[in-house]
């Protein structure tokens, strides 16, 4: 068994939210709770690992509203870690096409009495639409293009883990920036923990407005590649595109993709991360992504970390405050 | 029948440049004097309304309302909707034909009619489709809907695609002095699109509408009713682009009138911040530049009127995820509160301006009788405290629906009574 030393007994105080919707609305300090509450558990489960106890007698429910392996093998995973129960509900179509909507979906999983709603949708907006009408804890795992809070997370926890502090650190974000919910929680994330975030792609795909909120927008990877400390290969969305972006798979990847010879400019200790299901041959070759900088497997591990962390800090037991009679 | 005087009121008519102090007096539903308060012999009065402190105008016309009966009854019914209108103080609304079915035929324009009638509210103006069944694929029968009642022609809810259908409405509509009332949007650049484009879309991942989306088709018309000399109404605009384009259109000489809606000068795409789909409309909440410039077009006239493009849904449909609930704000109980609260306070706008857009000019480009207190005219009248703070309650509502944004939200000025036609139709707190 784990050491209960390490082992956390209550959610800490600072944190006082019931649910993760994004990082936009978070501060720096609570993403930093958070990164340090998954790097304790990570340590506590002897690397994701081992199984604890802390959520026994809890019931998580994965919602899934969009087709999903990963991340939900992910968060389920998690729970059990921590020893919480999992029931995942698979909900494409299926309840919708009966005429119920989906916010009666969710209320008739509430009244079965769990405790926290994981929920994978389409639509920006539904998890924060989902955390008014509950009363249990919604954890956004993706709403559309808008953010996947998690992801976000675990991308900065994997490069945190390697370079510590993030403050100047120069992350480059390449490719499908609008479809791209990754690239948004990664956005704040890191520009709230003080990295200089570079966004990469066709103007089609990234926008100039961008620049609005204080980041830097480039339309040529090339330029970019020799001053980034970390890239993150984000991956096309040919699902959310209306109108193709690019005229073809082939000139994208001329133009973006992570190359060998790209890779031979860059800084000798550049960190690649690149969010799965990553497309070889579109945004990064296979040599690249098997290459010793590539963090691709490592974000795996740590997704697992972060979302261990994430359903603590959602269905944790609380303090009793003091001071109360 | 029965005698009413409106006392010692703020009279406010643009149509015949009044403004002061004085008594309306009504015989047999027709207006019969605007009289030098209290110096006038009136002869026997059934009915004294004493207006002291507020603003009387000719009752308000609101040239779009989507009233959704026929069809979708179940988000508003031609009673509850005109029973809405009242409340907001409108006498007259015309309705726009994007029911089910859409209102193309003589049969269906005199089932409004009858529908209104029986509803014993206000007035019922109906807007025909200017194409078949609002398909913009052909011409929809406009000599005999204009013979049934029709006062304009409009395919809202969708533009008019085919160029050279449009064109030809603008020609044909021309015959009958009818203007065609424009939903402008180009729909390749608005595809699934749900909110304003710009940084805010950007930041929560939906997908946007952009300004060009329909600036551009504001410009296509322009240049049609030009070549035509027919009549264009453009519909609820909503982008500083629009509104200079229009103002150019207008020096031009060309026949071009065009109406704001309340939310478009109130709200901007910020609001969509929180994903509440009562913020979801087209043309949808732009930005402050937006907001300037259309205040500025109310300002100096390029916008001649305010509608408010009142569009219910019923509460089960709105609360969905954000790209499946459906667009539309409601907008009949709100439009005096937001005007007077937007407009009027900050001096950006006085009473006279105000009553010609709610009023005059509506009445004007539908070419309707109402819109003034000219003796023999129908006596259509609404009084308004223009100092009365309240507080925005759906659920006080009369509309069927709920779907205001603005629920919560504290408003100066505010309709207190309604009259069509002579008769008092509603009175604040039903006294």
């Amino acid at each position: 068994m784990a050491s209960a030393a390490i082992e956390p007994e209550t959610v800490p105080a600072q944190w006082t939210h019931r649910h993760l919707l994004d990082l936009e609305r978070l501060t720096a300090n609570e993403i930093r709770l958070l990164l340090d509450t998954a790097a304790l558990f990570k340590e506590a489960t002897g690397g994701c690992r081992r199984k604890l106890a802390v959520l026994a007698g809890t019931t998580v429910v994965t919602l899934f509203f969009e087709n999903s392996t990963r991340t939900r093998t992910s968060f389920s995973l998690a729970a059990r870690r921590l020893g919480a129960d999992v029931v995942d509900f698979s909900a494409s179509g299926s309840s919708l096409s009966k005429g119920e909507s989906f916010i009666d979906t969710a209320r008739n999983l509430e009244a079965m009495g769990i405790d926290a709603v994981v929920v994978r949708h389409a639509t920006p907006g539904t998890p924060h639409l989902l955390a008014q009408h509950l009363s249990v804890g919604v954890i956004n795992a993706g709403d559309g293009p808008h953010e996947h809070p998690t992801q976000g997370l675990l991308d900065i926890f994997s490069i945190r883990e390697r370079l510590g502090d993030l403050t100047g650190v120069t992350v480059g974000l390449v490719g499908d920036i609008a479809h791209s919910r990754t690239a948004r929680s990664n956005l704040w994330g890191l520009v709230k923990l003080g990295a200089k975030v570079i966004l990469c792609g066709p103007p089609t795909l990234v926008s100039e407005r961008w620049r609005e909120i204080g980041v830097e927008v480039s339309h040529n990877l090339d330029a970019i590649v020799p001053r980034c400390d970390v890239l993150n290969l984000l991956r096309i969305q040919f699902e959310r595109q209306n109108t193709r972006p690019f005229p073809s798979v082939r000139e994208y990847a001329h133009l973006y993709a992570m190359t060998r010879e790209r890779l031979k400019r860059a800084k000798k200790d550049l960190l690649i991360l690149a969010p799965g299901p990553i497309n070889r041959g579109v945004e990064v070759t296979a040599e690249v992504a098997d290459c010793p900088q590539s963090l691709i497997l490592d974000q795996v591990t740590n997704g697992l970390a972060v979302r261990m962390g994430v359903l603590w800090l959602t269905c944790g037991p609380r303090a009793a405050t003091g001071g109360h009679a | 029948m029965a005698t009413l005087l409106v006392r010692g009121g703020r009279v406010v008519d643009p149509s015949q440049g009044i403004d002061r102090i004085d008594d309306v007096l009504v015989r047999d539903g027709f207006v019969v004097a605007i009289g030098h308060s209290g110096t006038q012999p009136v002869g026997r009065v059934d009915e004294t309304i004493d207006a002291a402190g507020l603003i009387v105008t000719p009752g308000l016309v609101d040239m779009h309302v989507h009233l959704r009966e026929p069809g979708r009854e179940e988000d508003e019914t031609i009673e509850t909707g005109t029973r809405a209108a009242l409340a907001g103080g409108f006498t007259s609304v015309a309705c726009i034909p994007n029911t089910e079915p859409p209102l193309d035929t003589q049969a269906a324009v005199e089932f409004i009619h009858q529908k209104a009638a029986r509803a014993d509210t206000c007035n019922v103006f109906v807007v025909a489709c200017a194409s078949r069944n609002r398909e913009g694929k052909e011409l929809a029968e406009i000599g005999q809907l204009v013979e049934a009642g029709a006062v304009a022609f409009s395919d809202d809810g969708a533009p008019v695609y085919d160029a050279e259908l449009m064109r030809r409405i603008f020609e044909y509509c021309r015959m009958f002095d009818k203007p065609f009332l424009a939903h402008e949007e180009v729909l390749e650049l608005t595809a699934g699109g749900v909110m304003n484009e710009g940084l805010v879309s950007l930041v929560l991942g939906l997908k946007g509408m952009p300004a060009a989306g329909e600036e551009v088709m504001i410009g296509r018309d322009i240049v049609l009713a030009d070549v035509t000399s027919g009549r264009l109404h453009v519909m609820h605009v909503s982008t500083a682009g629009g509104v200079a384009m229009i103002r150019a259109a207008k020096a031009r000489g060309i026949r071009v009138t065009a109406e704001a809606c309340p939310h478009h000068f109130t709200l901007t795409d910020e609001s969509l911040r929180g994903f509440d789909s009562n913020f979801k409309m087209s043309p949808p909440l732009r930005t402050k530049a937006d907001i300037d410039a259309i205040i500025e077009g109310i300002v100096d006239g390029t916008i001649d009127c305010i509608a408010t493009d009142h569009a219910p849904h019923a509460i089960e449909k709105k609360m969905l995820e954000f790209d499946r609930a459906p667009f539309g704000i409601l907008g009949l109980e709100t439009a005096v509160g937001l005007s007077v609260t937007r407009l009027v306070e900050p001096g950006r706008i006085g009473w006279p301006r105000l009553v010609e857009a709610m009023s005059t000019l509506p009445a004007r480009i539908l070419g309707i009788n109402r819109g003034t207190l000219r003796p023999g005219v129908p006596a259509d009248i609404t009084l308004i405290d223009p100092a009365l703070t309240w507080r925005v309650d759906v659920h006080s509502f009369a509309s069927k629906s709920v779907n205001s944004p603005f629920h919560g939200w504290t408003l100066q000025g505010r309709a207190v009574a309604t009259i069509v036609a002579g008769r008092v139709k509603y009175r604040l707190g039903g006294g």
